[in-house]
């Protein structure tokens, strides 16, 4: 992986991004068990995959949500990140470059 | 060297996964101290290929936990003799081992190690530029004008070792004693039966055992999903490089965890640098272009005249890593199935004191006392082992 697609600048080196782990859900703190929450703060999904993950084009400040193939290091799609506010986006939705931010003057 | 076996028994007393250093070593001290011989050791690759071979050889004692030095403490005492117990020329070197400071509050963290390691009865002492300038004249005291160095945790005990050759010493003495190496079969699955561990499927066929011992590094998480454990274990590569040998210039083993370096100089006259981690999660071993941009530069900033210096080789392993920095060793939550893992960026140096404690863990059924603090339940109970600050460099 020596490019990554970001969805605001498109295609830029690899070294211009930074990782933010992979995209987990929170359980509800006031309802969860002790074990349940242990289970959140540390536990990863250790194994090789295709996952969900922050990144960050560090020059843009712009936060992102790649699916990459850990085995591979390819980057499979990247989607902003309101495409994971309800649930995660399947591959071929968005790829590449986002579509132009609409509602603002360009 | 090794003994050859056409093929795999039916069962065994023991099945250890990983013929590293470490899962040849709980072979070995299982063998020799508790009389345990029925021994299989599988490796999917071959004997000693994994982190065992790509580790920068560095042994010390130098930590921060109470219970993190006593532990390598141990294994450093156990070091001392393993050659002559061996009968083979493990390039044991003791050097001396110098972690730079170049900040105030680096050197706020190498007085608190000094003085848990003297309580210890470690041999370490914060000292002060001078005294790093009088033991490595040729740096550049300044680095490069600017990471000025302020002193250094000087821990005299530490050395450097031919890793291959301790992988090759617990192997021969554990083949000797009985127990069976397999390389190139893999482990495909483990069968458990209400809780407990009674067998293991390979690639060469199904094997009937109470207990199995899980020492593959970087693969930890992949045998876990087979006994549907869960850990805090990330694997991010970590790379490694050697230069051309040259003269001997550098005795002392020299880490600077502000610019993130560690480097020694082996008997051949190659030095042997290593860095941080690669920044994201991945289950390959490729190089990278910007380990060695980055490694060299920094190198240059503490040695300008190795600038002609050219580079040989580069290669990455597979780091098991965890969020304090220390290991996940011992009992689990599935009977019959020990762990050891959760070795990072450290686990070299711990090879012998690891064969010791699992042996035993294995053994008995129960935990040794020097592996407590790294239990598999710590997480559950938020009782960490903070190893962070006495990592290399700063990952």
């Amino acid at each position: 992986m020596k490019i990554m697609v970001c969805p605001l600048n498109g295609p830029r080196p690899v070294a211009e991004f930074a990782y933010g782990g992979e995209v987990r859900r929170s359980p509800d703190p006031n309802t969860c068990s002790d074990a349940e929450w242990s289970s959140y703060v540390f536990n990863r999904s250790g194994s090789p995959g295709a996952k969900y993950e922050w990144w960050c084009h560090i020059a843009s400040g712009f936060w992102f949500v790649a699916l990459r193939d850990t085995t591979r290091d390819v980057v499979i799609a990247t989607f902003p990140a309101e495409a994971v506010r309800r649930g995660l986006p399947t591959p071929g939705a968005t790829v590449g470059p986002a579509p132009a931010i609409s509602g603002g003057a360009a | 060297m090794f003994a050859r076996h056409d093929s795999l028994q039916a069962g065994y007393d023991v099945v250890i996964i990983g013929a590293g250093g470490h899962g040849l070593a709980a072979a070995y001290y299982l063998a020799r101290d508790h009389g345990i011989r029925n021994v299989a050791v599988l490796d999917k690759g071959y004997l000693g290929g994994g982190n065992t071979g790509r580790n920068t050889t560095i042994i010390r004692s130098n930590y921060l936990t109470p219970e993190g030095v006593k532990f390598y403490d141990e294994s450093v005492r156990l070091w001392q003799d393993l050659g002559e117990d061996f009968d083979l020329n493990l390039f044991y070197s003791t050097r001396g081992h110098y972690t730079l400071a170049h900040t105030d509050s680096a050197m706020r963290t190498m007085r608190w190690r000094a003085e848990v390691n003297k309580h210890y009865g470690v041999r370490s002492e914060a000292v002060d530029a001078a005294f790093v300038k009088r033991g490595i004249p040729s740096i550049d005291m300044t680095c490069g004008g600017h990471a000025p160095i302020l002193g250094a945790l000087f821990h005299e005990p530490g050395a450097i070792a031919r890793h291959d050759a301790v992988a090759w010493g617990y192997g021969r003495g554990a083949d000797r004693r009985g127990v069976e190496i397999h390389q190139q079969t893999e482990v495909t699955g483990i069968r458990l039966q209400g809780g407990r561990v009674v067998g293991v499927d390979t690639t060469r066929g199904p094997i009937a055992t109470s207990k199995v011992l899980c020492a593959v590094a970087g693969f930890t998480p992949r045998i876990l999903d087979m006994v549907d454990l869960h850990t805090p274990i990330y694997v991010h590569p970590l790379q490694a490089m050697v230069s051309e040998p040259v003269k001997p210039w550098l005795d002392p083993i020299i880490v600077s965890g502000s610019l993130h370096v560690y480097v020694s100089q082996t008997a051949r006259g190659e030095l042997v640098m290593g860095a941080s981690l690669d920044p994201y999660e991945l289950h390959a071993t490729r190089p990278t272009l910007d380990f060695v941009e980055g490694l060299a530069s920094h190198m240059l900033d503490m040695f300008p005249f190795l600038s002609e210096v050219k580079v040989n080789r580069q290669w990455a392993g597979l780091a098991d890593m965890t969020p304090d920095f220390a290991p996940i060793m011992g009992v689990t939550p599935v009977e019959g199935f020990y762990l050891d893992a959760g070795w990072g960026t450290w686990g070299f140096k711990a090879t012998p004191v690891c064969g010791k404690t699992m042996s035993h863990t294995v053994a008995t059924g129960r935990n040794h006392p020097l592996i407590e603090g790294f239990g598999f339940d710590r997480f559950a109970r938020y009782q960490l082992t903070g190893e962070k600050g006495a990592a290399s460099v700063g990952h």
